[in-house]
């Protein structure tokens, strides 16, 4: 379903008099449907950046993505034009980081519903959906109309990851979701990814926790060293 | 999909113009002042589209032409060169049966069919208030002109027109017959997104619609855009130069320095991995 060839990211630093400084260094691998991939490898080494360069927030300085789309057939990511990224975003990508990325000032069940009330679903009904899946990661009803930015580190991250999975993708990007929960909350993640993969999703993914990535991957790929540029 | 609305080489210059103006200015040259002739090449040859539905980002420094470039398209004064070009089949029906070609310069077209299209195809929402609105003639009095401007011709049903968007901004309609100079700023900008929205744009337009409004207006009104564009779901685009607000409320970003675009890209990537000099420093630059 998606494939990386000779993927690298280097960053040029105008303001450090164009110093560059490499994100990570040439990587390939394939990752087929319904399965899930693993990144592996010390901090540093360029994880993120990957996942983030597939989801096009950093531009590849080289390489190719290529991605078999349910909308657009098969496509490069790295060249497809902006409107069709946020299209792929809004219907089949998504991507879950260890830091709260929602908007301030919405109430929670809101920003988890969004998704939904996108896809043409009636709000009522999103909200609904929303609340359960809340509930089953274990956020109380309570706070289900209060603010996320209040939230603790562990209940934001639970918000991210309920927003990106209540309308499943067909690929998903997983950046350490788990980093900041407690054992319990770490099992209902867990339990919902893997039905999720069940269900047909793709998954590329970062853990630190290895019994997550033994128990929820296919294939692990180790990160290269970095060639350093002078 | 197809753009909405599209601007091809969009040029506002101040002054006589040179042959050299082009070369000896621009983003590359470090002024928008041409040092032959003196002129301003306020923006100068700037290509973008806008899709249905979106909220597209200019942001720059003052003096980048980002100003420039939405007011020329609101018709508020003329281009030196230039092509606009608004394809409304391409967006969701609205209030007007005003038909416009999409291959139709509109530049191009009399002051008169300007006038029809800006009064009932776009919004606009400026800086100022007073740019706007009139401030000495009640709230619903403003967005009733709009509406008589656009071919309203029952009172009673203006008024309940006003009274709706003035609820819909959250404005109180109590207030709904005192002018908007007794207003505080941000009660003012949201009669100016009522006044705008009134006559159900294809296209909106915000002009740095934040700065100047305390911190926790400014969220307010920044909050009341957000909904309403989701709600709505209007194509508009957002002059600012606050990345804050670009971060709020846009998906892709168009970068603007001495009247030229510098970047153009996904609004996260602008913010996260931006390449162009004058970018990395604005991102550099966030408090």
């Amino acid at each position: 379903m998606l494939t990386v060839e000779n993927l690298e990211k280097r960053f040029v630093s105008h303001v450090l008099d164009g110093k560059q400084i490499v994100g990570f260094s040439p990587i390939s691998f394939t990752v087929p449907n319904g399965t899930a991939m693993g990144l592996s490898g010390p901090s540093g080494y360029g994880k993120s950046s990957v996942l983030k360069c597939i989801y096009r927030t950093y531009l590849a300085s080289s390489g190719r993505i290529t991605y078999d789309s349910e909308a657009f057939g098969r496509i490069h990511l790295t060249e497809l034009p902006e409107n069709q990224i946020l299209a792929l975003r809004r219907r089949e990508m998504g991507y879950v980081t260890q830091f709260l990325s929602v908007l301030p000032r919405v109430p929670v069940l809101d920003v988890v519903a969004e998704p939904l009330v996108h896809a043409g679903v009636d709000r009522s009904e999103a909200r609904r959906a929303a609340g359960a899946l809340l509930q089953r990661l274990r956020i109380d009803a309570r706070l289900h109309d209060t603010y996320p930015a209040t939230f603790s580190g562990g209940e934001k991250q639970r918000v991210n990851l309920a927003r990106a999975v209540i309308r499943p993708p067909r690929l998903l990007l997983l950046d350490e979701p788990t980093a900041s929960l407690d054992a319990a909350a770490m099992r209902v993640v867990l339990e919902l990814l893997v039905e999720m993969k069940q269900k047909g999703t793709t998954m590329i993914a970062i853990f630190h926790d290895r019994s997550i990535m033994d128990r929820l991957m296919d294939d692990i790929y180790n990160m290269p060293e970095k060639e350093t540029h002078s | 999909m197809k753009p909405i609305l599209r601007v091809r080489e969009l040029t506002k210059r101040y002054g006589p113009g040179c042959p050299d103006c082009f070369d000896l200015t621009g983003a590359g040259q470090g002024t928008n002042q041409c040092p032959r002739c003196k002129s301003i090449l306020a923006c100068r040859q700037v290509s973008f589209d806008l899709f249905p539905n979106e909220v597209l980002g200019v942001v720059g420094e003052s003096g980048s032409g980002k100003s420039t470039v939405v007011r020329l398209l609101h018709f508020d004064f003329e281009p030196t060169a230039g092509r606009f070009y608004l394809d409304l089949k391409a967006g969701q029906q609205s209030g007007s049966a005003l038909a416009i070609d999409p291959d139709q310069d509109l530049f191009a077209l009399s002051a008169f069919h300007r006038r029809r299209i800006r009064n009932e195809r776009m919004g606009i929402v400026y800086q100022n208030a007073r740019m706007g609105l009139h401030l000495k003639v009640s709230a619903g009095g403003n967005i009733a002109e709009r509406l008589l401007m656009a071919g309203w011709r029952h009172v009673g049903r203006m008024q309940s027109r006003a009274a709706q968007l003035l609820e819909q901004t959250e404005v109180p309609v109590r207030r709904m017959n005192e002018p908007p100079r007794n207003f505080s700023g941000g009660m003012q900008q949201r009669v100016q997104i009522a006044k705008a929205l009134s006559t159900q744009p294809a296209v909106l337009l915000l002009d740095e619609v934040t700065t100047g409004l305390d911190v926790s207006v400014q969220a307010r009104v920044l909050d009341l855009i957000r909904s309403l564009q989701q709600e709505l779901g209007v194509a508009t685009i957002v002059v600012s130069h606050d990345l804050g607000v670009i971060r709020l409320l846009t998906s892709r970003t168009i970068v603007m320095r001495h009247g030229c675009i510098v970047e153009a890209g996904l609004s996260d990537q602008i913010l996260e991995d931006p390449q162009h000099p004058y970018t990395q420093l604005l991102v550099n630059s966030v408090l």
